[in-house]
This record gives C-alpha cells, structure tokens and sequence, in this order.
C-alpha cells in the first residue's frame, strides 16, 4: 500500500487489452474480451473459482497460452511480437508442486535460466548461490536432488528458478496449493519478504480466497470466461464487494479479514491511560489516580515496557509498586494486525498495551479504537461502486 | 539343402571320433573352445549392432508418435505385429529378397528389436508429469530442449529397459539367423540339431544354447552398469 519505495521497482507495467480466448470447437470464449492494467511493481492477485479462466489469462501472459484476438504490452513493448522462448526467458514462472527438473540438482535447476540465456558460468554460480539466499535456503541444498527436498523446499528452489534471471515479471500459479497450512502461511511470508525487496510485477493465481488477501496489493475477482467482476485493492474488496458473487467468494468474516490488513500503526491509540513507574510509591499513584479520576493504571519498568495492572483497590495493602497487580499478558506491538490487537484485547479484558520497537509502552488499543476503525474503511468504499465499474468492466 | 549336407557331415564326423563319442558337455566345449569363443563374440555383436540400429529407429519412432495417441497406439501395434511373425518364417522369407547371411540377419534382428524400444520410449515420454514440461517450457525452453534436456532425460530408465529387453530378446532369435547363415552360436545349435542322433550332436546344440544364456546374462550385467552410469541420482528408483 505505502508508495514511498517507488526508486526500487524493478517490476514493468502489463497491460491486456481485450485478451480473447477461444478454443476451435467451443462455442463459449475460455477468456472473453479480458482488459486490465497491472501497476508495475504490484502483486495483482487473480482469484476465481476453478475452471473460471484464471491460469488460461495467466498463461497467456508468458504466451503458453496464445491468445485469439487482442494486445499483450509488457513494459511498454507487445509481448505477441517477440519470440515466445525469448519471451517467457524474461518472465519468470513458478507453479504448483514447484514443477523442478528432478534430474537436475538444486544447483541445476537454479542455473536453467541463466543459462539458457548464454550467461558464463561463473556469473550462474554466484546467482545460484545469491538465489539460494534470497529464498533462505542453505548454500548445502544445491547439490541436492528435488526428492531430496521436502514441499516447502522445493516450492522455495521454484521461487529461486523463476527469479534467477531478473525478470520483471513474475508469474505464479497456485504456487503454494500443494503444501501443508503452516508451510503455506511460512511461504507466504517469505513472499511478502522478498516483494518489499524487488518489487517485481507479480501475477498470482490462487483460489484461496484469504491468500489473495495476505499476498495482493490488488485482486481481480474473476468470474465465467475470466469476466472481472470486481479489481480492487483488498481492503475496498472486502469493505464492499461488488456484487453478490464476490460477495459470496469473500465468504463469512469479511471484517475479521479486513483486520489481517491493518496494523496498529494505522490507528489512533489512546493515551489517556495513567502510568506509572516501579519506583513510584502508593501515595503517588493513588493521587495521580485520583486527578485523572480513573481506577486503574499500568506499571512500566524503568525502560518505559508495560509490566503490571494495577488497581486502585490493591494500593491499599501495597507497600511498594514492584510486586502489586496483574502481570500484563499480551501486549501488542505497533507492527502488529489488527487482528493480533483484537485478540490481545478479548484476552486482557478490555485494554491491550501497545508497544513500540523496542518494546516501550506508546499507547493502548482497545475494542471501540477496532469498530471504529471498520466503520471508517466501510464508508471510505460506500461509493466504490459509481467510479470502479467502469475501470473494472 | 542343409538337411542332406548336414547328414553326411555329421555321419562323417560320427566315424571319425568313434572312439570318444561319449564325452560329457563340458569337455565338449573344452575342445571346441576355440571355435565357440569367436563364435559368442560374433553373436554378441552381431546382437548389439542391431539393437543399436533397432535403439535409434525405436526412440525416433517413439519420439515422433509419442503425443498422438493414434499414432502412438498405431506404432505399437504395427511393432507388436512384427513381433508375433515366427522368426524362424521371418528369415526364411527374407532370403529369397536379401540373400543369405549378414543382410537377412541385421534386417530381422532390428524388426524384432522395436517393439519393446518403441513401446518404453511412448510409455516413458507419456509419463513424464505435465507440470514439468509446462514449467519448462514457462521458464523459455524450446520444443526440442524439452525434449533432449527434460522429457529424454526422465523418460530414460525406461528406454534403457526397453533397449535390455530387447537385446535380450534378440541373444535368442539371433541364434535362429544361423539357418540364414548368419554368425554367431546358432551356427553350434543347428548343426547339431541337424545331426541329431550322432555323437556330440547333443553337446554341440547344448554348448551353442548355454553360449547363449551366458553371453546373455554377461551382456544383462553390463547393462545394469550402464543404467547405473547413465541414469541421474535424481530419478534413480
């Protein structure tokens, strides 16, 4: 979302116009009159059920696929004129289950690419390892076979094949649909990780719904022959879907989702809180109580980081400030999702301490700080509709 | 032809080494050991050259028909059909167009060779997984690097097998190319059917026979060798 790496892009616009698909002997186009523009530098996200035409606009990209009638443009130049293995040299490419040469190594597989494009063999040995790297595989692995390795891996040495020439392109297809949740969510970040750095123009396939809200900095919901039903950035998604369809493939909980896309940073925090420090006696905190009229403060060790609860009621027996009160249990940082400040406050009961980078007290979050802030996106895209229809149809 | 001549040189023989008719299978090939051994060698080879030839026409073929299930079905039971002629017919009907000797041999040897050649070839190209070409052919390899550095690669082991295969095969009908005055120990084997009855008949077709099943085996080693140099650590079952 934050425009401020604009100097770093290494990703090129792509633009589709009125990209047609049709396979002889069907009546229906597989792909009809598909139309968009990918911001260089952004993960757009196709997201639609399956069958629905989304690998076919995907591939067609890279020219797996030929199209049937329409423009291909990528970065400035028309992807239907250049020779199709030139072309997708230039792009890269990873898919499910990873698809590496299980004849080839680690190493091999890596070094594809590059030397397809003519490249000396030095320079391909220092990309595999810069490779290996990037995608916090160990410089170990490259001379191990895919069998070798376990799903996560593989998909990783993929990533690392597909980036290994530099593309400014990159396109995936569901290249995480085969692996375990945990190894999924660790992909994803990695992900997440290695686009901050190279900003590539991504294209990524996926019916998971979720995925394409973690992972896109836009999502084209997709619909029957590819049809964009709604392209947008995922909070606006999310806020007000479009129609019913997309509605329905945003499924339940569109708010909690639209928590996974807010960090704490975001929001206003409250600060009227009373805090004191561990050398602070009773007397003092009972009278600063007193004048902010509140009943209860929070304990902050001599690093300004929240320690304890205290109540007004415990002063009473107190002697000093060091052991008094509820240990604090989840404190959030300012990194954090919204979602992460949600559960940290149904589990302090009411408020969580917020913390900053090195963990000091900067503010508290509480429920009222989480409705209003949905409330706000909610309205911000109440109107979507009147102006993006016609950007999407 | 052969019937008479064999006849009369085998009763000659039988007169001959009267005295020592009776010697077991193992002196036998003692004695005739040097004639046995140039005997195998040519069989071997005469065996290998065509399974060579009937390896490359077999993958070529296989590589041209492989993505067509029409065609690939079609080569397969073309190369099937050859394979259900009696050899013993086959080569008797080559004679009259190609002759005696090496032509009818190798002609024969390479027609029997293909089936299992082509038929590996299909299966091991058709087993590929679809995910790997597609991939290789998104990250900007040509049709003709998929097939020599992917699809040739993988679908190897099972080409090789086909090639031991047939090979093995052909130690056994090579021996039959005798009666077209081919090489190798089938020359052993039927003269020594021919003289059935007379002394050392039986050893002489019995020593061309274990020549076979020997040399068979020898060159079945070899090949596990060779599968294990020739296959990638990566695919190695």
């Amino acid at each position: 979302m934050s425009e401020t790496t604009d100097q770093k892009i290494s990703g090129v616009e792509i633009e589709l116009a009125e990209v047609t698909k049709r396979y002889a002997g069907q009546k229906t186009p597989a792909v009809d009159g598909f139309s968009m523009t990918i911001p260089a530098g952004e993960t757009i996200v196709f997201v639609g059920p399956s069958g629905c035409g989304k690998t076919t606009t995907m591939k067609m990209i890279n020219r797996l696929i030929e199209p049937t009638s329409g423009q291909i443009t990528i970065g400035g130049e028309s992807a239907l004129k250049i020779d199709p293995d030139q072309l997708r040299r230039r792009i890269g490419y990873a898919i499910q289950q990873a698809g590496l040469f299980p004849h080839l190594t680690v190493a091999q597989n890596i070094a594809v690419v590059p030397g397809l494009l003519g490249w000396d063999k030095k320079k391909v040995r220092d990309r595999v390892v810069e490779m290996l790297d990037l995608v916090g595989l160990d410089e170990e692995f490259a001379g191990r076979f895919p069998r070798q390795l376990s799903g996560g891996q593989q998909q990783r040495v993929g990533v690392a094949r597909a980036l290994a020439a530099d593309p400014p392109v990159l396109l995936m297809d569901e290249p995480f649909g085969a692996v375990d949740p945990i190894t999924r969510g660790n992909l994803q970040d990695e992900l997440l990780r290695l686009q901050a750095e190279l900003r590539k123009t991504i294209v990524f396939v996926t019916h998971d719904f979720d995925e394409a809200v973690k992972l896109g900095d836009r999502i084209a919901v997709l619909g029957n022959q590819s049809k964009i039903l709604q392209y947008d950035t995922p909070e606006a998604i999310l806020a007000n879907p479009a129609d019913d369809t997309v509605a329905g493939f945003v499924g339940a909980g569109a708010s909690l989702k639209q928590l996974t896309l807010m960090r704490v940073r975001d929001v206003e925090l409250k600060t009227d809180l009373v805090t004191v420090s561990t050398e602070d006696t009773p007397a003092d905190v009972r009278q600063k109580l007193t004048n902010a009229r509140k009943t209860y403060a929070l304990v902050l060790d001599r690093r300004n980081r929240p320690l304890r609860w205290l109540h007004v009621r415990e002063l009473a027996s107190a002697g000093s400030l060091a052991t008094v009160g509820r240990p604090v249990g989840d404190t959030v940082s300012v990194q954090s999702t919204l979602q992460d400040a949600l559960e940290a406050i149904l589990t302090e009961g009411g408020n969580a301490a917020v913390t900053g980078g090195r963990g000091e007290y900067v503010g508290t979050i509480d429920i009222r700080t989480v409705t209003d802030t949905i409330q706000q996106v909610r309205e911000e895209h109440e109107n979507d509709h009147e102006n993006s229809a016609g950007g999407a149809g | 032809m052969p019937d008479s001549s064999g006849r009369t040189h085998g009763s000659a023989v039988a007169v001959t080494i009267a005295g020592v008719a009776i010697v077991s299978i193992w002196e036998f090939i003692g004695q005739r050991w040097n004639v046995l051994v140039p005997e195998a060698l040519l069989h071997a080879s005469a065996v290998l050259q065509c399974t060579l030839i009937a390896a490359v026409l077999g993958v070529l073929l296989g590589v041209l028909v492989y993505r067509s299930p029409a065609g690939s079905a079609i080569a397969t039971a073309l190369t099937s059909a050859i394979l259900t002629i009696p050899s013993f017919a086959l080569i008797g009907l080559l004679i009259p167009v190609l002759g005696l000797g090496v032509p009818p041999t190798v002609v024969a040897l390479v027609l029997y060779g293909l089936l299992p050649i082509v038929r590996n070839t299909i299966v091991g190209l058709d087993g590929v997984d679809p995910a790997i070409t597609d991939a290789a052919r998104g990250i900007g390899m040509g049709r003709a690097v998929v097939l020599t550095r992917v699809e040739l690669r993988l679908a190897w082991p099972a080409i090789l097998a086909g090639i031991r295969v047939s090979t093995q095969l052909l130690m056994g009908i090579a021996a039959i190319a005798a009666y077209a005055k081919g090489p190798g120990l089938g020359t052993e084997i039927f003269s020594g059917l021919v003289r059935a009855g007379s002394a050392n008949a039986t050893n002489e077709a019995l020593a061309g026979t274990l020549g076979v099943v020997v040399l068979a085996l020898v060159v079945d080693g070899i090949y596990v060798i060779i599968s294990r140099l020739t296959t990638s650590r990566g695919i190695r079952v």
